[in-house]
Protein backbone atom coordinates (compact mmCIF):
# COMPACT_ATOMS: atom_id res chain seq x y z
CA UNK A 1 0.00 0.00 0.00
CA UNK A 2 2.30 2.14 1.42
CA UNK A 3 5.56 0.85 -1.50
CA UNK A 4 2.17 1.86 -4.35
CA UNK A 5 1.60 5.42 -2.82
CA UNK A 6 5.67 6.03 -3.14
CA UNK A 7 5.49 4.81 -6.41
CA UNK A 8 2.83 7.34 -7.82
CA UNK A 9 4.08 10.39 -6.26
CA UNK A 10 7.72 9.58 -7.65
CA UNK A 11 5.44 9.18 -11.19
CA UNK A 12 3.73 12.09 -10.58
CA UNK A 13 5.90 14.76 -8.88
CA UNK A 14 9.08 13.71 -10.14
CA UNK A 15 8.87 16.31 -13.62
CA UNK A 16 6.74 18.76 -11.21
CA UNK A 17 9.47 19.11 -8.72
CA UNK A 18 12.48 18.78 -11.43
CA UNK A 19 11.40 21.86 -13.43
CA UNK A 20 11.82 24.50 -10.89
CA UNK A 21 15.16 22.78 -9.49
CA UNK A 22 16.19 23.18 -13.17
CA UNK A 23 15.45 26.52 -13.46
CA UNK A 24 16.98 27.38 -10.14
CA UNK A 25 20.31 26.14 -11.03
CA UNK A 26 20.67 25.84 -14.80
CA UNK A 27 22.18 23.04 -14.80
CA UNK A 28 19.57 19.38 -15.23
CA UNK A 29 22.18 16.86 -14.32
CA UNK A 30 22.59 19.18 -10.83
CA UNK A 31 19.04 19.57 -10.52
CA UNK A 32 18.37 16.04 -11.11
CA UNK A 33 21.35 14.37 -8.50
CA UNK A 34 19.26 16.47 -6.51
CA UNK A 35 16.09 15.54 -6.68
CA UNK A 36 17.38 11.97 -6.10
CA UNK A 37 18.82 12.92 -3.46
CA UNK A 38 15.54 14.29 -1.84
CA UNK A 39 13.49 11.27 -2.90
CA UNK A 40 16.12 9.16 -0.90
CA UNK A 41 15.60 11.01 1.95
CA UNK A 42 11.91 10.59 1.59
CA UNK A 43 12.22 6.72 1.27
CA UNK A 44 14.11 6.79 4.78
CA UNK A 45 11.69 9.41 6.53
CA UNK A 46 8.10 8.86 5.20
CA UNK A 47 7.55 4.84 5.46
CA UNK A 48 8.61 5.98 9.56
CA UNK A 49 6.92 9.57 10.03
CA UNK A 50 4.50 9.36 6.88
CA UNK A 51 3.86 10.91 3.46
CA UNK A 52 3.76 14.85 4.23
CA UNK A 53 0.45 16.78 3.31
CA UNK A 54 2.34 18.11 -0.28
CA UNK A 55 4.89 15.78 -0.52
CA UNK A 56 5.87 17.71 -4.15
CA UNK A 57 6.71 20.70 -1.55
CA UNK A 58 8.46 18.46 0.91
CA UNK A 59 10.77 16.72 -1.91
CA UNK A 60 11.23 20.45 -3.60
CA UNK A 61 12.85 22.40 -0.90
CA UNK A 62 15.00 19.28 0.34
CA UNK A 63 16.15 18.69 -3.32
CA UNK A 64 16.66 22.66 -2.72
CA UNK A 65 18.79 22.78 -0.22
CA UNK A 66 20.75 19.18 -1.39
CA UNK A 67 21.12 21.24 -4.55
CA UNK A 68 22.78 24.38 -3.21
CA UNK A 69 25.03 21.92 -0.74
CA UNK A 70 26.43 20.48 -4.24
CA UNK A 71 27.05 24.13 -5.71
CA UNK A 72 28.54 25.41 -2.07
CA UNK A 73 31.03 21.86 -2.51
CA UNK A 74 31.84 22.99 -6.04
CA UNK A 75 33.35 26.07 -4.36
CA UNK A 76 31.05 28.23 -5.82
CA UNK A 77 28.95 31.16 -4.24
CA UNK A 78 25.12 29.55 -4.10
CA UNK A 79 23.27 32.15 -6.38
CA UNK A 80 20.04 30.86 -4.27
CA UNK A 81 21.32 31.19 -1.09
CA UNK A 82 17.71 32.94 0.37
CA UNK A 83 15.90 30.01 2.26
CA UNK A 84 19.02 28.04 1.93
CA UNK A 85 18.10 26.18 5.59
CA UNK A 86 14.35 26.16 5.48
CA UNK A 87 15.40 22.20 4.31
CA UNK A 88 16.04 21.25 7.28
CA UNK A 89 12.46 21.85 9.01
CA UNK A 90 10.90 19.89 6.26
CA UNK A 91 9.79 17.50 7.88
CA UNK A 92 7.27 19.77 9.14
CA UNK A 93 3.61 20.12 7.43
CA UNK A 94 3.89 23.42 8.63
CA UNK A 95 6.73 24.65 6.57
CA UNK A 96 5.81 23.66 3.78
CA UNK A 97 5.44 26.17 0.71
CA UNK A 98 1.73 26.45 -0.28
CA UNK A 99 2.33 24.59 -3.42
CA UNK A 100 4.96 25.12 -6.30
CA UNK A 101 4.91 26.27 -9.71
CA UNK A 102 4.06 24.48 -12.52
CA UNK A 103 6.96 24.95 -14.86
CA UNK A 104 6.73 21.50 -16.63
CA UNK A 105 6.50 22.94 -19.93
CA UNK A 106 10.06 24.20 -19.69
CA UNK A 107 11.20 20.65 -19.03
CA UNK A 108 8.82 19.62 -22.54
CA UNK A 109 10.36 22.21 -24.92
CA UNK A 110 14.02 22.01 -23.60
CA UNK A 111 14.05 17.96 -23.89
CA UNK A 112 11.84 18.10 -27.26
CA UNK A 113 14.09 20.89 -28.93
CA UNK A 114 14.24 20.76 -32.41
CA UNK A 115 18.31 20.97 -32.35
CA UNK A 116 18.41 17.33 -30.35
CA UNK A 117 17.67 14.21 -32.35
CA UNK A 118 14.13 12.63 -31.76
CA UNK A 119 15.92 9.39 -30.27
CA UNK A 120 17.70 12.22 -27.57
CA UNK A 121 14.24 14.13 -27.26
CA UNK A 122 12.63 10.70 -26.49
CA UNK A 123 15.09 9.33 -23.93
CA UNK A 124 14.93 13.08 -22.29
CA UNK A 125 11.31 13.80 -22.16
CA UNK A 126 11.10 10.17 -20.05
CA UNK A 127 13.81 11.12 -17.77
CA UNK A 128 12.86 14.41 -17.07
CA UNK A 129 9.18 14.19 -17.00
CA UNK A 130 8.20 11.47 -16.18
CA UNK A 131 11.40 9.97 -14.03
CA UNK A 132 12.11 7.30 -15.46
CA UNK A 133 15.80 5.75 -14.87
CA UNK A 134 18.24 5.14 -17.75
CA UNK A 135 17.79 1.30 -17.68
CA UNK A 136 13.79 1.80 -17.75
CA UNK A 137 13.73 3.83 -20.88
CA UNK A 138 16.63 1.42 -22.25
CA UNK A 139 14.31 -1.99 -21.47
CA UNK A 140 11.33 -0.28 -23.01
CA UNK A 141 13.57 0.92 -26.55
CA UNK A 142 15.44 -2.93 -26.51
CA UNK A 143 18.62 -1.24 -26.91
CA UNK A 144 21.89 -1.52 -24.17
CA UNK A 145 21.46 0.32 -21.40
CA UNK A 146 25.13 1.85 -21.93
CA UNK A 147 23.47 3.13 -25.24
CA UNK A 148 20.60 5.15 -23.70
CA UNK A 149 23.26 7.00 -21.15
CA UNK A 150 25.22 7.65 -23.99
CA UNK A 151 22.31 9.55 -25.64
CA UNK A 152 21.27 11.29 -22.07
CA UNK A 153 24.99 12.28 -21.86
CA UNK A 154 25.31 13.84 -25.22
CA UNK A 155 22.10 15.49 -25.16
CA UNK A 156 22.51 17.27 -21.87
CA UNK A 157 25.99 17.93 -23.12
CA UNK A 158 24.66 19.49 -26.47
CA UNK A 159 22.19 21.74 -24.66
CA UNK A 160 24.94 22.81 -21.99
CA UNK A 161 27.65 23.69 -24.68
CA UNK A 162 25.42 24.82 -27.27
CA UNK A 163 23.38 26.97 -25.27
CA UNK A 164 19.59 25.68 -25.53
CA UNK A 165 17.52 27.37 -22.93
CA UNK A 166 15.00 25.46 -20.56
CA UNK A 167 12.44 27.96 -21.46
CA UNK A 168 8.67 28.06 -22.87
CA UNK A 169 8.90 29.57 -26.43
CA UNK A 170 7.12 32.59 -27.03
CA UNK A 171 3.51 32.89 -28.75
CA UNK A 172 4.20 33.24 -32.01
CA UNK A 173 7.20 30.09 -31.63
CA UNK A 174 5.01 27.96 -29.94
CA UNK A 175 3.04 26.14 -32.68
CA UNK A 176 6.38 24.91 -34.43
CA UNK A 177 8.06 24.38 -31.14
CA UNK A 178 5.11 22.33 -30.19
CA UNK A 179 5.33 19.78 -33.38
CA UNK A 180 8.93 17.81 -32.01
CA UNK A 181 7.25 17.64 -28.49
CA UNK A 182 3.75 16.02 -29.81
CA UNK A 183 5.79 13.87 -32.03
CA UNK A 184 7.47 12.43 -28.98
CA UNK A 185 4.49 12.08 -27.21
CA UNK A 186 3.37 10.02 -29.73
CA UNK A 187 6.49 8.13 -30.98
CA UNK A 188 6.37 6.69 -26.89
CA UNK A 189 2.88 5.24 -27.74
CA UNK A 190 3.46 3.93 -30.61
CA UNK A 191 5.99 2.11 -29.48
CA UNK A 192 3.74 0.61 -26.53
CA UNK A 193 1.13 -0.32 -29.00
CA UNK A 194 2.59 -1.37 -31.51
CA UNK A 195 5.40 -3.61 -29.27
CA UNK A 196 6.01 -6.34 -31.21
CA UNK A 197 8.85 -7.54 -29.73
CA UNK A 198 10.46 -7.61 -26.08
CA UNK A 199 8.59 -7.77 -22.49
CA UNK A 200 5.23 -6.82 -23.79
CA UNK A 201 4.09 -5.12 -20.20
CA UNK A 202 7.13 -3.27 -20.14
CA UNK A 203 6.31 -2.13 -23.50
CA UNK A 204 3.12 -1.24 -22.19
CA UNK A 205 3.90 0.88 -19.73
CA UNK A 206 5.22 3.66 -22.51
CA UNK A 207 1.21 3.84 -23.47
CA UNK A 208 0.54 4.63 -19.70
CA UNK A 209 3.79 7.42 -20.11
CA UNK A 210 2.31 8.83 -22.96
CA UNK A 211 -1.39 9.44 -22.29
CA UNK A 212 0.16 10.95 -18.66
CA UNK A 213 2.54 13.19 -21.56
CA UNK A 214 -0.39 14.02 -23.63
CA UNK A 215 -2.82 14.59 -19.99
CA UNK A 216 0.02 16.87 -19.19
CA UNK A 217 0.30 19.18 -21.86
CA UNK A 218 -3.36 19.19 -22.57
CA UNK A 219 -3.89 20.51 -18.78
CA UNK A 220 -0.66 22.77 -19.23
CA UNK A 221 -1.53 24.28 -22.99
CA UNK A 222 -6.05 23.55 -23.14
CA UNK A 223 -5.67 26.63 -25.93
CA UNK A 224 -4.04 24.50 -28.32
CA UNK A 225 -6.16 22.11 -30.55
CA UNK A 226 -3.47 19.89 -32.11
CA UNK A 227 -2.16 18.91 -27.53
CA UNK A 228 -5.90 17.99 -27.36
CA UNK A 229 -5.99 15.91 -30.48
CA UNK A 230 -2.90 13.92 -29.58
CA UNK A 231 -4.55 13.38 -26.14
CA UNK A 232 -8.02 11.97 -28.08
CA UNK A 233 -6.29 9.91 -30.39
CA UNK A 234 -3.78 7.86 -27.52
CA UNK A 235 -6.85 7.39 -25.46
CA UNK A 236 -9.05 6.18 -28.71
CA UNK A 237 -6.19 3.84 -29.41
CA UNK A 238 -5.29 2.64 -25.88
CA UNK A 239 -8.79 1.79 -25.87
CA UNK A 240 -8.70 -0.95 -28.38
CA UNK A 241 -5.35 -2.16 -27.38
CA UNK A 242 -6.64 -5.08 -25.47
CA UNK A 243 -8.97 -6.27 -28.18
CA UNK A 244 -5.80 -6.11 -30.51
CA UNK A 245 -4.49 -9.47 -28.96
CA UNK A 246 -5.42 -12.61 -29.69
CA UNK A 247 -5.54 -15.53 -26.74
CA UNK A 248 -2.14 -16.17 -28.02
CA UNK A 249 -0.87 -12.62 -28.04
CA UNK A 250 -1.48 -12.98 -32.10
CA UNK A 251 -2.34 -9.55 -33.77
CA UNK A 252 -5.97 -9.33 -34.34
CA UNK A 253 -7.40 -7.17 -37.52
CA UNK A 254 -10.09 -4.07 -36.47
CA UNK A 255 -13.17 -6.06 -38.26
CA UNK A 256 -12.13 -8.78 -36.38
CA UNK A 257 -11.70 -7.56 -32.77
CA UNK A 258 -14.49 -8.39 -30.20
CA UNK A 259 -16.01 -4.70 -29.24
CA UNK A 260 -17.05 -5.56 -26.24
CA UNK A 261 -13.37 -5.66 -24.89
CA UNK A 262 -13.20 -2.28 -26.07
CA UNK A 263 -12.81 0.50 -23.17
CA UNK A 264 -15.80 2.24 -23.26
CA UNK A 265 -15.08 4.90 -20.82
CA UNK A 266 -11.83 5.45 -22.53
CA UNK A 267 -13.62 6.32 -25.55
CA UNK A 268 -16.14 8.39 -24.39
CA UNK A 269 -13.39 10.68 -22.83
CA UNK A 270 -11.42 10.99 -26.30
CA UNK A 271 -14.46 11.46 -28.22
CA UNK A 272 -15.54 14.11 -25.61
CA UNK A 273 -11.78 15.65 -26.15
CA UNK A 274 -11.39 15.49 -29.61
CA UNK A 275 -15.46 17.38 -29.82
CA UNK A 276 -13.46 20.05 -27.84
CA UNK A 277 -10.59 20.52 -30.23
CA UNK A 278 -12.58 20.15 -33.12
CA UNK A 279 -14.87 23.62 -31.60
CA UNK A 280 -11.32 25.85 -31.78
CA UNK A 281 -11.58 25.49 -35.36
CA UNK A 282 -7.76 24.88 -36.35
CA UNK A 283 -7.25 21.07 -37.55
CA UNK A 284 -4.28 19.32 -37.68
CA UNK A 285 -3.09 16.02 -38.31
CA UNK A 286 -3.72 14.53 -34.62
CA UNK A 287 -6.93 15.96 -34.64
CA UNK A 288 -8.10 14.00 -38.16
CA UNK A 289 -6.28 10.89 -36.86
CA UNK A 290 -8.40 11.06 -33.48
CA UNK A 291 -11.62 11.70 -35.42
CA UNK A 292 -10.82 8.33 -37.67
CA UNK A 293 -10.39 6.48 -34.44
CA UNK A 294 -13.34 8.11 -33.02
CA UNK A 295 -15.24 6.76 -35.71
CA UNK A 296 -14.56 3.25 -35.25
CA UNK A 297 -14.85 3.50 -31.93
CA UNK A 298 -18.57 4.56 -32.23
CA UNK A 299 -19.29 1.89 -34.50
CA UNK A 300 -21.00 -0.86 -32.90
CA UNK A 301 -20.24 -3.75 -35.93
CA UNK A 302 -18.02 -3.41 -38.55
CA UNK A 303 -20.72 -2.97 -41.25
CA UNK A 304 -21.74 0.39 -39.36
CA UNK A 305 -18.36 1.80 -39.83
CA UNK A 306 -19.08 5.20 -41.97
CA UNK A 307 -16.32 4.46 -44.53
CA UNK A 308 -17.14 7.09 -46.84
CA UNK A 309 -16.38 9.80 -43.98
CA UNK A 310 -13.31 7.78 -43.10
CA UNK A 311 -12.24 7.66 -47.06
CA UNK A 312 -12.42 12.01 -46.68
CA UNK A 313 -10.46 12.12 -43.34
CA UNK A 314 -7.77 10.08 -44.68
CA UNK A 315 -7.76 12.58 -47.84
CA UNK A 316 -7.67 15.31 -45.83
CA UNK A 317 -4.97 13.90 -43.53
CA UNK A 318 -3.13 13.05 -47.05
CA UNK A 319 -3.00 17.05 -48.16
CA UNK A 320 -1.86 18.14 -45.10
CA UNK A 321 0.94 14.95 -43.48
CA UNK A 322 1.49 13.00 -46.81
CA UNK A 323 2.83 9.67 -46.48
CA UNK A 324 2.51 6.58 -47.96
CA UNK A 325 0.75 4.21 -45.26
CA UNK A 326 -2.11 7.24 -45.36
CA UNK A 327 -2.11 6.86 -48.90
CA UNK A 328 -2.50 2.67 -48.06
CA UNK A 329 -5.20 3.81 -45.75
CA UNK A 330 -7.57 6.29 -48.01
CA UNK A 331 -7.19 3.22 -50.66
CA UNK A 332 -8.22 0.57 -48.02
CA UNK A 333 -11.34 3.13 -46.86
CA UNK A 334 -12.33 3.74 -50.26
CA UNK A 335 -12.57 -0.02 -50.96
CA UNK A 336 -14.54 -0.44 -47.96
CA UNK A 337 -17.09 2.73 -48.79
CA UNK A 338 -16.73 1.89 -53.01
CA UNK A 339 -16.53 -1.53 -53.34
CA UNK A 340 -12.55 -3.40 -53.61
CA UNK A 341 -12.14 -2.58 -57.11
CA UNK A 342 -12.30 1.51 -56.81
CA UNK A 343 -9.74 0.17 -53.83
CA UNK A 344 -7.25 -1.37 -55.87
CA UNK A 345 -7.34 1.20 -58.22
CA UNK A 346 -5.88 3.63 -56.23
CA UNK A 347 -3.48 0.92 -54.68
CA UNK A 348 -2.30 -0.19 -58.02
CA UNK A 349 -1.52 3.43 -59.14
CA UNK A 350 -0.06 4.01 -55.66
CA UNK A 351 2.13 0.99 -56.48
CA UNK A 352 2.76 2.33 -60.01
CA UNK A 353 4.27 5.30 -58.16
CA UNK A 354 6.74 3.26 -57.14
CA UNK A 355 6.74 4.88 -53.49
CA UNK A 356 6.46 2.02 -51.73
CA UNK A 357 8.77 -0.61 -52.84
CA UNK A 358 9.98 -2.92 -50.83
CA UNK A 359 7.53 -2.44 -47.61
CA UNK A 360 5.21 -4.74 -47.17
CA UNK A 361 2.16 -3.15 -46.42
CA UNK A 362 1.57 -2.31 -50.26
CA UNK A 363 1.49 -6.24 -51.20
CA UNK A 364 -0.54 -6.81 -47.88
CA UNK A 365 -2.86 -3.91 -48.77
CA UNK A 366 -3.61 -5.45 -52.16
CA UNK A 367 -3.75 -8.73 -51.02
CA UNK A 368 -6.75 -8.02 -48.45
CA UNK A 369 -8.60 -5.86 -51.40
CA UNK A 370 -8.19 -9.28 -53.75
CA UNK A 371 -9.47 -11.47 -51.29
CA UNK A 372 -12.30 -9.47 -50.69
CA UNK A 373 -13.01 -9.53 -54.45
CA UNK A 374 -13.00 -13.39 -54.26
CA UNK A 375 -9.60 -13.19 -56.57
CA UNK A 376 -7.89 -15.80 -54.54
CA UNK A 377 -5.29 -17.03 -56.50
CA UNK A 378 -4.37 -13.38 -56.90
CA UNK A 379 -4.94 -12.79 -53.62
CA UNK A 380 -2.17 -15.56 -52.58
CA UNK A 381 0.41 -14.29 -54.79
CA UNK A 382 0.19 -10.77 -52.84
CA UNK A 383 0.02 -12.21 -49.34
CA UNK A 384 3.01 -14.16 -50.17
CA UNK A 385 5.02 -11.05 -51.70
CA UNK A 386 4.14 -9.30 -48.66
CA UNK A 387 5.50 -12.29 -46.51
CA UNK A 388 8.50 -11.91 -48.39
CA UNK A 389 8.52 -8.25 -47.35
CA UNK A 390 7.26 -8.50 -43.86
CA UNK A 391 9.72 -9.23 -40.89
CA UNK A 392 7.44 -8.53 -37.69
CA UNK A 393 6.45 -11.33 -35.90
CA UNK A 394 2.68 -10.51 -35.23
CA UNK A 395 1.90 -9.25 -38.90
CA UNK A 396 3.71 -12.49 -40.53
CA UNK A 397 1.03 -14.74 -38.30
CA UNK A 398 -1.76 -12.35 -39.71
CA UNK A 399 -0.45 -12.87 -43.48
CA UNK A 400 0.23 -16.64 -43.08
CA UNK A 401 -3.18 -16.83 -41.53
CA UNK A 402 -4.71 -15.00 -44.26
CA UNK A 403 -2.46 -17.00 -47.09
CA UNK A 404 -3.84 -20.59 -46.00
CA UNK A 405 -7.43 -18.69 -46.08
CA UNK A 406 -7.23 -18.10 -49.78
CA UNK A 407 -5.39 -21.23 -51.07
CA UNK A 408 -7.26 -23.70 -48.73
CA UNK B 1 27.34 33.69 -26.07
CA UNK B 2 29.22 33.42 -29.68
CA UNK B 3 27.97 31.64 -32.52
CA UNK B 4 29.36 31.09 -35.80
CA UNK B 5 27.49 30.78 -38.71
CA UNK B 6 29.28 28.60 -41.33
CA UNK B 7 27.51 29.36 -44.59
CA UNK B 8 27.44 26.38 -47.36
CA UNK B 9 26.22 26.52 -50.58
CA UNK B 10 26.61 24.95 -54.72
CA UNK B 11 29.42 27.61 -55.44
CA UNK B 12 28.66 26.15 -59.32
CA UNK B 13 25.33 27.87 -58.66
CA UNK B 14 26.21 31.28 -58.75
CA UNK B 15 28.06 30.88 -62.28
CA UNK B 16 24.43 30.01 -63.58
CA UNK B 17 22.96 33.20 -62.73
CA UNK B 18 22.15 36.31 -64.33
CA UNK B 19 24.07 39.42 -63.88
CA UNK B 20 20.45 41.19 -62.74
CA UNK B 21 20.23 38.11 -60.16
CA UNK B 22 23.56 37.99 -58.91
CA UNK B 23 22.31 41.76 -58.24
CA UNK B 24 19.57 40.85 -56.71
CA UNK B 25 21.24 38.45 -54.27
CA UNK B 26 23.79 40.93 -53.40
CA UNK B 27 20.85 43.47 -52.44
CA UNK B 28 19.65 40.84 -49.96
CA UNK B 29 23.19 39.97 -48.54
CA UNK B 30 23.51 43.71 -47.99
CA UNK B 31 20.47 43.95 -46.03
CA UNK B 32 20.99 40.85 -44.15
CA UNK B 33 24.61 42.35 -43.11
CA UNK B 34 22.66 45.63 -42.48
CA UNK B 35 20.51 44.01 -40.23
CA UNK B 36 22.84 41.85 -38.41
CA UNK B 37 24.48 45.33 -37.37
CA UNK B 38 21.45 47.18 -36.57
CA UNK B 39 20.57 44.97 -33.58
CA UNK B 40 23.66 44.56 -32.56
CA UNK B 41 24.82 40.99 -32.73
CA UNK B 42 27.36 41.01 -35.52
CA UNK B 43 31.05 40.35 -34.58
CA UNK B 44 32.52 39.91 -37.88
CA UNK B 45 31.86 37.90 -41.11
CA UNK B 46 33.72 37.11 -44.31
CA UNK B 47 32.86 35.90 -47.85
CA UNK B 48 35.04 33.54 -49.31
CA UNK B 49 36.44 33.26 -53.09
CA UNK B 50 35.59 29.88 -54.48
CA UNK B 51 37.31 26.44 -53.93
CA UNK B 52 38.98 26.89 -56.85
CA UNK B 53 41.50 29.41 -55.36
CA UNK B 54 41.96 27.01 -52.03
CA UNK B 55 45.13 25.55 -51.04
CA UNK B 56 45.04 23.09 -48.07
CA UNK B 57 48.05 22.45 -46.29
CA UNK B 58 49.02 19.78 -44.26
CA UNK B 59 52.53 19.32 -42.29
CA UNK B 60 53.52 15.22 -42.37
CA UNK B 61 56.74 13.96 -40.37
CA UNK B 62 58.29 17.51 -40.40
CA UNK B 63 57.51 18.07 -43.67
CA UNK B 64 54.90 20.69 -45.18
CA UNK B 65 52.04 19.00 -48.26
CA UNK B 66 50.40 21.75 -50.12
CA UNK B 67 47.52 20.56 -52.31
CA UNK B 68 45.30 22.50 -54.57
CA UNK B 69 41.72 22.51 -53.18
CA UNK B 70 39.61 22.83 -50.28
CA UNK B 71 39.87 20.05 -47.91
CA UNK B 72 36.94 17.62 -48.81
CA UNK B 73 35.28 17.84 -52.00
CA UNK B 74 31.31 17.80 -51.32
CA UNK B 75 28.14 18.94 -52.66
CA UNK B 76 28.39 22.21 -50.56
CA UNK B 77 31.31 24.09 -50.13
CA UNK B 78 31.95 26.61 -47.13
CA UNK B 79 31.01 29.88 -49.30
CA UNK B 80 31.55 32.29 -46.02
CA UNK B 81 31.03 32.93 -42.16
CA UNK B 82 28.77 35.22 -39.41
CA UNK B 83 30.01 35.35 -35.79
CA UNK B 84 27.67 36.76 -34.01
CA UNK B 85 27.28 37.33 -30.24
CA UNK B 86 23.44 36.29 -28.81
CA UNK B 87 22.16 34.72 -25.49
CA UNK B 88 21.07 31.49 -27.08
CA UNK B 89 20.66 28.92 -29.55
CA UNK B 90 17.37 29.88 -30.69
CA UNK B 91 18.31 33.89 -31.17
CA UNK B 92 21.40 31.99 -33.05
CA UNK B 93 19.07 30.15 -35.09
CA UNK B 94 16.42 32.66 -35.70
CA UNK B 95 19.23 34.85 -37.72
CA UNK B 96 20.28 32.05 -39.22
CA UNK B 97 17.19 31.32 -40.81
CA UNK B 98 16.96 34.91 -41.90
CA UNK B 99 20.50 34.30 -43.92
CA UNK B 100 19.93 34.63 -47.77
CA UNK B 101 21.77 31.20 -48.52
CA UNK B 102 18.94 29.62 -46.29
CA UNK B 103 16.76 28.51 -48.90
CA UNK B 104 18.68 26.78 -50.83
CA UNK B 105 22.27 26.42 -48.89
CA UNK B 106 22.96 24.57 -45.40
CA UNK B 107 23.92 27.10 -42.10
CA UNK B 108 25.58 25.21 -39.42
CA UNK B 109 25.65 27.19 -36.54
CA UNK B 110 28.36 26.19 -34.12
CA UNK B 111 28.99 27.70 -30.58
CA UNK B 112 32.03 29.38 -30.01
CA UNK B 113 34.89 27.78 -27.66
CA UNK B 114 35.91 29.81 -25.20
CA UNK B 115 39.42 29.55 -23.32
CA UNK B 116 39.99 30.24 -20.08
CA UNK B 117 44.05 30.75 -20.09
CA UNK B 118 44.44 31.36 -16.10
Amino acid sequence: MLARGLERIYRDEWGRVLAPLVRLTGDLDLAEDALQEAWARALAAWPRGGIPQRPAAWLFVVARRAAIDRLRRRGREAPLAAGADEGAAAASNADLPADIPDERLRLIFGACHPALSQPAQVALTLRTLCGLTTEEIARAFIEPAATTAQRLVRAKRKIREAGIRWEVPGREDLPARLEPALAVVYLVFNEGYLAASGDALVRHDLCAEAIRLARMLAALLPEEPEVLGLLALVLLHDARREARRGRDGEFVPLEEQDRARWDRSEIDEGTRILDRAVAMRRRGPYQIQAAISALHGAARTPDDTDWRQIALLYGALARLAPSPTVALNEAAAIAMAEGPEEGLKRVDAFAASGALAGYHLLPAARADLLRRRGRRAEASEAYRAALALCRNARERAYLERRLTEVTG
Amino acid sequence: MQYMLLIYDDEKAWARKSPAEVDRIMGEWWAYDDALRKAGVHVAGNALKPTDTATTVRVRNGKTLQTDGPFAETKEQLGGDYLLDVPDLDTAVRWAEKCPAAPFGSIEVRPVMVFDRN
